[in-house]
């Protein structure tokens, strides 16, 4: 008896002794990145104290004295994120419908979502900006379209995982009511995900709320150019005093977000 | 041997009491059965015992020592292990680490960081083998039937060595002959380990078979107490009868 009770232990040391070799290659792993991101260049990282304690002693007190020309850049930028997501999440919904694999008409249909999908979460929102403001000029609505675009690679594959971990049951239960598959579709997959999809969409919101404060350094409208500008003029009482600003402004938008999700379970 | 004195619990700021005052003691060796329906305060009486629900009034006192602070808690539970009707082990983990968690109460916080000693280990394949999973040992829990995850929970139980053993609804998602399987295993567990058990169920014929003695609640207030042959059919109706006062 106490034989196969050994027989066992060791069987689980073996296993817990690979699991701590992995964790050493790991950790191996993670030192030999810190070291290429020369993390442990001790001299240097001291060295760059000075010049950030002397910035951090040029931004204070903050100056708002310019206070007055911030409001409409401040609101353009909040405008920015909840028209993006807006226009994210209404195309995002159905393409994610699309590259479900329990949903999806074709095979080559969900090949062809899939991959549009990665490809516009790998193409920064910063850099969608600089081709979108090439395309229809400076302004608000490049940023919109930046976000939106951006939000929908991420947002759409987030969907069509959602519809994926769909209960097959509940679909089987709609299908035998007679119900058609495009009802089927509406009452049997999407409100079943609906809750994750309002989550994703306030998460969505939040993450675009901060993105989209630095469209303005591309051009695509918002407060992210008056930060530019005094970034630039090295009017660094001027930046804290702008970074004040979108701190109170994210940590409302946040909580709105938080408090809504709270109200929706 | 473990007693509630006037111990009471509401919920939701006072809209809701499951369980008004209630005076009860549980003696050594003894198993009881908590009958109810679902809502009439069966799982907040068992909660009490181990402090898993915060009294609103009242306490608890093991052999007339009162638990009223951390360290007396910590052995209190330590003493006295729970079994959950939806089994609540760590799914993706195998059967062995599930039943090894049992011993935490046994190491100190920083010493549970290591892994745990070659006797507790050997401890933990005892209990197995008692609920009859040895083979099972190292596979992951989620790769169980019902019935066998509930035996890893007992096992987990048991490898604590308790005094007192509390089950909550252990059978509520079990089919029939599981379910009986694992009645028996609590029953013949009790006997063997001298354990006060407390077991919560909803059906009467599965309490008349195991119970020593039968405790009734209805809408939070206890109506019967007594052994098997005193529960006459009126109880029974009276206990399944009343109205559901929505669920908690």
């Amino acid at each position: 008896m106490s034989v196969s009770y050994n027989k066992i232990l060791q069987k689980e040391r073996l296993k817990r002794r690979k699991l701590s070799f992995q964790l050493v290659l790991i950790a191996l792993v993670i030192v030999v990145c810190a070291y290429v991101s020369e993390l442990f260049d001790g001299q240097r990282l001291i060295a760059g104290v000075p010049s950030l304690l002397l910035i951090f002693s040029e931004s204070i007190p903050p100056d708002f004295s310019d206070w007055q020309s911030w409001l409409r850049p401040l609101f353009d930028t909040l405008a920015m994120s909840i028209a993006g997501t807006a226009l994210a999440m209404l195309v995002a919904v159905p393409l994610g419908v699309l590259a479900a694999r329990n949903t999806t008409p074709h095979v080559l249909v969900y090949q062809l979502v899939r991959g549009m999908l990665n490809l516009l979460r790998s193409i920064p929102e910063l850099i969608m900006g600089i081709l979108f403001v090439a395309a229809v000029g400076f302004g608000v609505l490049p940023g919109v379209l930046a976000l939106a675009f951006h939000s929908i690679g991420m947002v759409g594959k987030f969907i069509a995982e959602t519809i994926e971990h769909a209960d097959p049951g509940v679909i089987e239960a709609i299908r035998a009511t007679g119900a058609s598959s495009f009802q089927v579709m509406i009452h049997g997959v999407l409100s079943q995900v609906i809750p994750q999809i309002c989550d994703v969409t306030l998460y969505r919101w939040e993450y675009n709320f901060r993105a989209s404060t630095v469209m303005g350094m591309v051009g695509a409208g918002g407060i992210g150019f008056e930060l530019m500008s005094a970034l630039r003029l090295m009017n660094y009482d001027e930046v804290s005093a702008i970074l004040l600003l979108i701190l109170l402004l994210v940590t409302l938008v946040d909580s709105l977000g938080a408090s809504l999700r709270e109200k929706m379970k | 041997m473990i007693q509630l004195n006037k111990l009471s619990v509401i919920y939701n700021r006072g809209i809701l009491t499951a369980l008004h005052p209630t005076t009860i003691e549980f003696r050594r060796g003894e198993f009881t059965v908590l009958l109810g329906t679902s809502g009439a305060g069966k799982s907040t009486l068992l909660r009490s015992l181990n402090l898993l629900n915060t009294p609103t009034s009242g306490e608890v006192s093991v052999a007339g020592v009162c638990i009223n602070n951390a360290r007396a808690l910590r052995n209190h539970r330590r003493n006295t292990a729970m079994i959950f009707q939806q089994h609540q082990l760590m799914r993706r983990q195998t059967a062995l680490y599930n039943v090894l968690a049992g011993r935490l109460g046994y190491y100190s916080s920083l010493r549970s960081l290591l892994p745990m000693r070659e006797v507790d280990r050997q401890l933990a394949l005892h209990c197995l083998e008692r609920v009859g999973l040895l083979d099972k040992a190292l596979e992951r829990v989620d790769c169980l039937s019902g019935g066998q995850m509930q035996r890893v929970g007992i096992a987990r139980a048991l490898v604590q060595q308790p005094k007192v053993l509390l089950a909550d609804e252990p059978v509520a998602s079990l089919d029939p002959s599981c379910a009986h399987q694992v009645m028996s295993l609590l029953q013949g567990l009790c006997a063997e380990k001298n354990m006060t058990t407390v077991v919560s169920l909803h059906q009467v014929e599965f309490a008349k078979i195991y119970a020593q003695r039968i405790v009734a609640l209805v809408e939070g207030q206890v109506i019967f107490d007594g052994c098997v042959d005193e529960l006459t059919d009126d109880i029974v109706k009276k206990i399944y009868s009343t109205p559901l006062l929505g669920s908690y």
